[in-house]
């Protein structure tokens, strides 16, 4: 296939298909909605299912309920309608079900700035639901990072058995460039195949991950319940299995952190680093090379793919050398005191904002500097 | 097709193996209660539909009526608190071939889960859903609920007495759009083995009230505490749609039977094939 003009939101749309989602719950919302309608037009070709609910919560839960049925299903939203979404978040991390949910992100809090850019659900990607759920969230920064972080959060989810987040914003959802795709994606493949009826136990620590699971009308007869549960699905209140089963959930990040963390970076010997991520990092890599050209001096960049689980391993040991770090983000500083808590104490962790709606823009950058 | 289509033991061991009796017995329903009869009457009545359990999918949210997933052999669904309707729709939609049932309670059917159950209704989503009146938030101890009637009687919430207008399930539904509606009770029950019957049978959205007695809570508050009472209580207070001349103007009754019907209305899913069909002529041009 030759090259595209395709927006990021028409990106994040192609992706989610080539990855095999074929089910689509969601309600319009500002600046996602392309991602709907996009999918509204082609998913009924392919045989799959589209549907506008009456809200966010109705979307969620209806993307859950088609995931329990084994069909790969997405949603996609933008801050409000995040938020309505997180008590069915946080069913999908407790019930084990893979699934993706993209947030174009906005301004907040409440209806905020619906046609205006932001990174301000950071920490709602985070800690959004109650309780203490993992998180997966991918950040993308360019359309074909759209294309390719959404293929990597279907694939995630289903290895993990877990909701994964996609933290686009208004500038990469509506911003158009010219992309070529490739004709095949990798598509995760469980090396476990799913045992028989007769020994199949939904949630034993064997299939935390990595392993193929028994969906609704296989006749495994599985029961799915957002209560905390035993090995079989069904509910308890016994301390040691409740710690069992939080323990469970919070393993499948924590055992995987290695190949989740992904983290770009270039010039890392320099003395100042910039790390950022999604829409920030395209103003910090233009500060990058404006600063090395006028100043003749090296920056260090290191660009966040994923921001949950945090990386804090893999930057501490990038950012070894680094005497001073900059971040840049589209919102009050929401990843900055991740960083701090990453490098040591004498490091100045130097936080660049801007959350009025525009992009953060290069000089501001290079002005920190 | 109201008889049925097994007898003596057989009917029996057909009827038991719709529970998991093994070891999710006995329920945490109370001494009393009507969720225990409707459960019992739901699983006879899939059984006598010959309905396979392997190919039903039981639905619920939460509350005491919902906690009937967690007794049913078949694949159960117990989602959050209002929300089995879309969940439901998901699996529906996921897989057309699976009969889908929803089974919940007033509160979490008519409150919390009421603007899901009017948009599945007006989608005429190809579900079954029995939704339980005990007139009352049981699970969380007696609290006022949106079928609560209007009484100088306490509810937890509402201690000088509920100034609020109570909801007309059926009325609801029929106005949203559901093509099948109708109501029994916890006491009728081989009338509500026979509604059950009729909405199972039936494509697109239907809807089936059950009213049934809480003893320990709402019979408490409204001086009825005995079970046997509050069953005759329904039962005074129940009349048969042909008994009366238009069945939405009965007042300070319920009238049981089949409200509304009309099988005429195509379900989402059919509607929905022809919208692949169309999308899939357009693509090849």
């Amino acid at each position: 296939m030759g090259p595209r003009l395709l927006s990021g939101n028409e990106a994040c749309a192609l992706g989610a298909i080539r990855a095999g989602v074929r089910f689509f719950a969601g309600y319009p919302i500002t600046p996602s909605t392309e991602i709907a309608e996009y999918l509204a037009r082609e998913l009924p070709k392919l045989g799959g299912t589209f549907i506008q609910m009456e809200d966010e919560i109705a979307s969620i839960c209806c993307m859950n309920g088609a995931t329990a049925a084994g069909v790969k299903a997405m949603t996609a939203t933008s801050g409000p309608g995040f938020s309505l979404m997180q008590e069915g978040i946080g069913y999908s991390v407790m019930a084990e079900l893979p699934c993706i949910i993209v947030d174009v992100m906005r301004g907040g809090p409440a209806t905020g700035t619906p046609t205006r850019t932001a990174q301000a659900d950071v920490m709602q990607a985070r800690h959004g639901t109650h309780g203490d759920p993992p998180a997966v969230a991918l950040c993308p920064w360019s359309v074909r990072e759209c294309f390719d972080l959404t293929v990597e959060a279907v694939n995630t989810s289903e290895r993990l058995r877990i909701p994964v987040i996609v933290l686009m914003d208004e500038i990469v959802g509506h911003m158009r460039e010219r992309v070529e795709l490739p004709d095949e994606v990798k598509l995760w493949e469980p090396a476990n195949p799913k045992k028989p009826r007769e020994e199949y136990c939904h949630y034993e620590d064997a299939v935390n991950y990595d392993s193929q699971i028994a969906s609704f009308g296989e006749g495994y007869r599985v029961h799915l319940t957002g209560l905390v549960h035993r090995k079989d699905g069904f509910p308890t209140d016994t301390p040691e299995i409740i710690k069992w089963n939080l323990d469970r959930l919070k393993r499948k990040v924590e055992d995987n952190r290695s190949w989740l963390w992904d983290v770009t970076y270039e010039d890392l010997g320099a003395e100042t680093v910039i790390v950022t991520y999604g829409t920030a990092a395209r103003s910090a890599i233009a500060a990058k090379r404006e600063f090395e050209r006028k100043v003749g001096r090296r920056l260090g960049l290191v660009r966040l793919r994923m921001v949950w689980p945090f990386p804090q391993q893999r930057l501490q040991s990038l950012l070894k050398s680094a005497r001073r770090v900059i971040v840049p983000e589209m919102n009050q500083g929401q990843l900055c005191r991740s960083i701090e808590r990453t490098v040591s104490r004498d490091v100045p962790v130097v936080s660049v904002l801007r959350y009025d709606g525009e992009m953060l823009s290069p000089e501001e950058i290079i002005e920190a500097l | 097709m109201d008889e049925p289509r097994f007898t003596g033991e057989q009917a029996v061991d057909e009827f038991l193996d719709r529970f998991r009796l093994d070891e999710r017995f006995p329920h945490i329903l109370c001494p009393g209660c009507g969720i225990g009869t409707a459960m019992a009457t739901l699983a006879r009545a899939t059984a006598e539909l010959g309905l396979e359990q392997d190919r039903l999918c039981v639905v619920s949210g939460i509350g005491c009526s919902s906690r009937v997933a967690g007794y049913l052999d078949c694949d159960t669904f117990h989602t959050l608190h209002g929300r089995a309707i879309p969940a439901a729709t998901g699996v529906k939609l996921a897989r057309p071939e699976l009969e889908v049932v929803v089974f919940g309670g007033d509160g979490d059917i008519m409150a919390i889960g009421g603007n899901h159950f009017i948009h599945a209704a007006r989608r005429n989503i190809d579900l079954t859903l029995f939704v339980l009146n005990n007139f009352t938030y049981a699970m969380t101890g007696g609290q006022a609920s949106p079928t609560t009637p209007q009484s100088s009687h306490p509810a937890a919430t509402a201690p000088y007495g509920n100034v609020e207008r109570d909801f007309d399930i059926c009325f609801m539904a029929r106005a949203s759009g559901a093509v099948f509606v109708a109501r029994s009770t916890a006491y009728h029950v081989a009338h509500l083995k026979k509604m059950m019957k009729l909405a199972l049978g039936r494509p697109g959205f239907s809807v089936l009230e059950i009213v049934s007695q809480c003893p320990t809570l709402f019979g408490r508050q409204q001086g009825m505490a005995d079970p046997v009472k509050m069953l005759e209580w329904i039962r005074d207070r129940s009349v048969d749609v042909s008994e009366v001349k238009d069945p939405w103007q009965v007042e300070d009754r319920f009238v049981i039977g089949v409200l509304h019907d009309r099988v005429e209305v195509p379900p989402y899913s059919e509607l929905y094939e022809g919208v692949r069909g169309l999308a899939q002529a357009r693509g090849r041009r």
